[in-house]
């Protein structure tokens, strides 16, 4: 128990030093091009662009911070949170390997095969994105293609769906509530789409966990 | 020296950038990889926990390249290639894009040349509007695992639970949003159900996978049943929406 709790400690402190390094990484970017070819940025776009843009996502990133560390464990919350595409790439990833190496999040091996799932999508990811880079110009035509447009248009149903009767089937008593909860939101209101769903994901959260709470203290699970 | 959107030192910058990201991923795979031998893990379980998670990004990562490009349109190549290899997504970095454009009283989608200001300013209000992950999990991930421990020290099974019915909340939800778009039915279209059908198709995979693991006693097929129907499902929406689009 004691080495486990000397692995998490370093885990903790090798993501502070990573993350926070990154972040003066990404925040220097604007700032050295600014340099490198003499340019202020235009004050009045960047204070109207923030009002715009940040407090949204600010408050979206607080709640998606507290919502996704306890399912991505540490390693992978300290990856996905510089590395993106959480809900639609990290998470999934996460959840599918420690499902088929039959491990529970948040134990010894949990933590493991999190970080080791998440660690080699963000690299897979990278390197993809890297070679698409590289290949731009021939491959625009072919990945704009209208005949694949459909596919790529689909991809989180797809992923959802093959992913959602794994998980829902394990655990259909607690799935009832926030499955079908989520269903009349999301048919019954209209603003609620592909661009509010990450709001929604603690929201659902939320609910499932008290549902579970109830059902749990009923002795009902 | 003259600005432009692909000039070559914002590719320089952008790939130093990424070669930090790639590291921190290596690291952490190297970390995690030592401890699971460390705790006795099977080294063949962890490489097929690698080969799996692999595989199973290619899909999702192809779709990234994607939105690189319909980025590019406006902002060059770098500056997409960099926003969506970090912390993002193609609706926030377009959002932000858009948002920055317009303060500028640009047209997003119809800019032909950004000057070095405008370039500048749409990547900071990009990169400042969706910081808070980075500098927040170093804030509250230590805590929240010291709580999750203390959880599971009080009441193992509702620990348990507790984790189930977090992954079930994330997937309700994503389950609600394939829906969302179903009402379309009473307009006299049948294009909402296309997402739906294609959920269906790729669960019925995913069904299939297990049935046949279990006829078989192909434990291996249940490690790639989740990327096969990703793409099944992917594939079957291209026949689905000539048919309901």
């Amino acid at each position: 128990m004691k080495k486990y709790d000397t692995y998490m400690d370093k885990v903790h402190h090798w993501g502070t030093v990573w993350n926070l390094s990154m972040m003066v990484i990404l925040l220097a970017f604007p700032v050295v091009v600014g340099v490198l070819f003499g340019a202020a940025p235009d004050l009045h776009g960047l204070v109207m662009g923030l009002v715009a843009t940040a407090p949204m996502y600010w408050a979206v990133g607080v709640i998606e911070t507290i919502t996704y560390i306890p399912m991505l464990g540490a390693g992978g919350s300290y990856l996905s949170f510089v590395t993106g595409n959480i809900s639609n790439l990290k998470l999934p990833c996460a959840l599918n390997a420690m499902e088929q190496a039959g491990v529970k999040a948040g134990s010894d091996e949990g933590e493991v095969v999190s970080t080791i799932a998440i660690a080699v999508s963000s690299i897979v990811t990278t390197l993809i994105i890297i070679l698409g880079v590289i290949l731009i110009v021939p491959l625009s035509p072919i990945l704009n293609a209208p005949v694949l447009e459909p596919a790529f248009a689909q991809i989180l149903p797809a992923l959802f769906g093959g992913l959602g009767v794994v998980f829902v089937s394990r655990n259909w008593k607690i799935a009832i509530a926030p499955v079908s909860l989520m269903l009349v939101l999301f048919i019954a209101v209209p603003a609620l789409n592909a661009g509010t769903v990450g709001i929604m994901v603690p929201v659902s959260v939320l609910f499932t966990l008290g549902v579970s709470r109830i059902l749990y203290k009923k002795g009902w699970l | 020296m003259t600005f432009n959107v692909n000039h070559p030192i914002l590719f320089g910058l952008v790939a130093v950038i990424i070669a930090a990201v790639l590291g921190q991923s290596v690291f952490f795979l190297v970390k995690a990889w030592k401890r699971g031998r460390e705790i006795g893990m099977d080294p063949v379980k962890l490489r097929r926990i690698t080969v799996t998670a692999a595989v199973f990004t290619i899909a999702p990562a192809v779709a990234i390249v994607i939105s690189v490009i319909t980025l590019a349109k406006d902002l060059g190549v770098a500056l997409p290639w960099l926003r969506l290899s970090v912390v993002g997504s193609l609706s926030y970095e377009t959002i932000a894009a858009a948002n920055a454009e317009s303060a500028m009283g640009l047209t997003f989608g119809q800019v032909s040349a950004l000057t070095a200001s405008q370039y500048v300013t749409i990547a900071s209000v990009m990169t400042l509007s969706i910081m808070v992950g980075i500098w927040l999990v170093p804030v509250l991930a230590k805590r929240m695992q010291k709580g999750m421990v203390s959880l599971e020290k009080r009441d193992k099974k509702w620990a348990e639970i507790f984790q189930s019915a977090m992954f079930i909340g994330m997937i309700a939800a994503f389950v609600g949003y394939v829906f969302c778009d179903v009402s379309t039915i009473f307009h006299g279209s049948a294009a909402g159900l296309i997402p739906v059908c294609v959920m269906a198709v790729s669960a019925l995979v995913m069904c299939l996978s297990g049935v046949l693991v279990k006829v078989v006693k192909a434990r291996w097929i249940s490690d790639y049943a989740l990327p096969v129907s990703l793409i099944i499902g992917m594939a079957s929406a291209v026949p689905i929406t000539a048919w309901l689009g």
